[in-house]
């Protein structure tokens, strides 16, 4: 997709994942397969719907820190990402 | 201590409109920022472009970009600001500052329309603009099925994309009548492919079934997509797809302009011949004015970016081609006006604000906004009403209440260094 032959490593629920340099995280959480970013208020998985920062249905933890748009983050070495 | 910096011109998103907008203003010599909340500059259609050198469009403006002074500042989201001391505050992942200006240009674009449907909140039924920009930044769809559904040009210039990455389109799901596109003297394959800049468009149309008067009315799966329900006329069937790729257009962002006191009118923010907005200082230029394509927002920026920078003659020299823009612009609105039967989408138990899973049964019966608030939470969530608050409007004609800051959601750390987003805490 990307010209970048650049490979980063980071994880998603602690299993490590490798995608090319100038991924979002978004993509790389829909490349490992799981359906659920965030869990509603009542509890159903969600995924991105805009891909574009406006609707917040791709947040997730990132490094501890809560809420992050996934979709407006892009991977970086050693990133730690919580879904669900 | 919050940080201040100042430039001379601020521009607000770095999409066509704000890049062109900081090339023009940066030949004055003035100071030029430009901030965007994305991870780097592009804004929608230009998108993950920056580094690729593709030699088209995108690539000669992004090397004008690179090589005129301005300054650029990415992951930056602009959440409050104060017209009277012009002062805007910033939020990014590592700080909150705040940025004095002269003049500012806001061109913070378009975001997509979405409509409720049995379905609609199900793991991979995405946004039309969403799915690309997602294939934008990285997701492989080769080989995945990808039904396009909803209104207007971007669903031909997204599904053009989608093929050109090896997705199969089985159908391209356009709620508006033939007649009505056709009667608007809209040749598709020529005039909308040159204002959604699909090059593989007649690829796109050749392989797909671009059907009028069709539209999604379901989407099913166990814990997630598994096919989409679609109907044309009587006739109803279900389609095996990885994704549903589904938008009913597009509407403007402007939270931030009426934050900062510019008018608007039908809900675009109303300008001047010199894209002035009707506070003196402030300008505004791209998809916020209205939905025209990526030509309008880049003109616009031109003769915004000039105009701030006090170059006015040489703003008034693109006045002739912006024209042409806009007439475009103004017919694809009512060739693709939606049709009254997407009224009829939500059932009961579908859910319409997705912050705080508000179903239309209870919503239905309410008759205000604020009764909705108060009693529901709907448009209370983190979105502030983005998605649901112009569902509202198609669905029950609720006009959204005023822009209150933050417009966005805003750490902790950010509210409580300024003193009227302080407020927000306590309300
Ligand atoms: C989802 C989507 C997909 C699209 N795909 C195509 C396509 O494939 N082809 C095509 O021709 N057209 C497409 N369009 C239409 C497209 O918007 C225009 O052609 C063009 O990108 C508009 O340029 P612009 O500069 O006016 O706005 P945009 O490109 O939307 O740029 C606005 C920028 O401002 C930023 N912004 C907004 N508010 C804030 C804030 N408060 N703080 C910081 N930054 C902010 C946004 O993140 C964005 O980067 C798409 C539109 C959308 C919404
Ligand atoms: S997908 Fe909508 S905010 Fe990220």
């Amino acid at each position: 997709m990307r010209s970048m032959p650049e490979i980063i490593t980071f994880s998603i629920n602690g299993s490590p994942v490798r995608v090319s340099g100038g991924t979002s995280v978004a993509t790389a959480i829909l490349i490992s397969g799981e359906t659920a970013f965030r869990r509603s208020v009542s509890g159903e998985p969600r995924t991105p719907l805009c891909g574009m920062g406006v609707c917040f249905e791709c947040r997730v933890t990132i490094n501890g820190l809560q809420h992050c748009l996934s979709c407006q983050t892009v991977c970086q070495d050693g990133m730690e990402v919580q879904t669900g | 201590m919050k940080r201040r910096q100042f430039a001379s011109v601020v521009v607000v998103g770095a999409g066509p409109a704000g890049l062109a907008a900081a090339i023009r203003a940066s030949e004055s010599g003035r100071q030029v920022t430009v901030l965007d909340d994305n991870p780097s500059a592009g804004g929608q259609i230009w998108r993950g472009e920056k580094d690729r050198r593709s030699g088209n469009d995108a690539s000669a403006w992004f090397q004008k970009f690179r090589t005129c002074p301005a300054e650029m500042i990415t992951g930056a989201r602009l959440i409050h600001g104060d017209p009277e001391r012009r002062i805007l505050s910033v939020e990014t992942r590592q700080e909150f500052f705040e940025i004095g200006y002269d003049k500012l240009i806001l061109a913070t674009g378009a975001r997509e329309f979405f409509l409720p449907f049995p379905g609609w909140t199900l793991p991979n039924v995405m946004g039309v603009g969403g799915l690309q920009a997602l294939v934008k930044s990285g997701l492989p769809v080769d080989g995945k099925r990808i039904v396009v559904a909803g209104t207007g040009p971007l669903l031909l210039a997204a599904a053009a994309y989608f093929r050109k990455h090896g997705a199969i389109v089985p159908v391209i799901a356009e709620q508006a009548e033939w007649r009505s596109v056709a009667g608007f003297g809209i040749r598709l394959s020529k005039n909308l492919g040159k204002l959604f800049q699909a090059r593989s468009l007649r690829l796109a149309l050749r392989s797909s079934r671009y059907t009028f008067s069709t539209w999604v009315e379901a989407a099913h799966g166990k814990d997630r997509l598994e096919n989409a329900q679609v109907r044309t006329g009587a006739k109803v069937w279900r389609e095996p797809c990885d994704y549903l790729a589904v938008g009913y257009g597009l509407k403007p962002n402007i939270e931030l302009p009426v934050l900062m006191g510019c008018r608007t009118q039908s809900g675009v923010v109303a300008v001047d011949e010199f894209q002035q907005t009707s506070q003196e200082h402030i300008y505004c230029a791209g998809e916020c004015t209205g939905i025209g394509g990526v030509d309008k927002s880049l003109i616009e920026g031109e003769i915004t970016g000039l105009a701030a920078a006090g170059l006015k003659d040489s703003a008034r020299r693109l006045f002739a081609k912006r024209r042409k823009t806009r007439q475009f612009a103004n017919v694809l609105d009512r060739a693709f006006a939606l049709r009254p039967e997407l009224r009829q989408l939500p059932l009961d138990g579908t859910i319409v604000c997705r912050c705080e899973d508000v179903r239309w049964g209870r919503l239905r019966p309410m008759n205000s906004w604020r009764s909705a608030k108060l009693e529901s939470r709907c448009g209370m969530g983190p979105c502030q009403g983005r998605v649901c608050g112009q569902i509202l409007e198609f669905l029950l004609g609720w006009h959204p209440e005023s822009v209150r800051p933050p417009v966005f959601p805003a750490r902790l750390e950010s509210l409580t260094q300024d003193s009227e987003m302080k407020e927000s805490l306590r309300t």
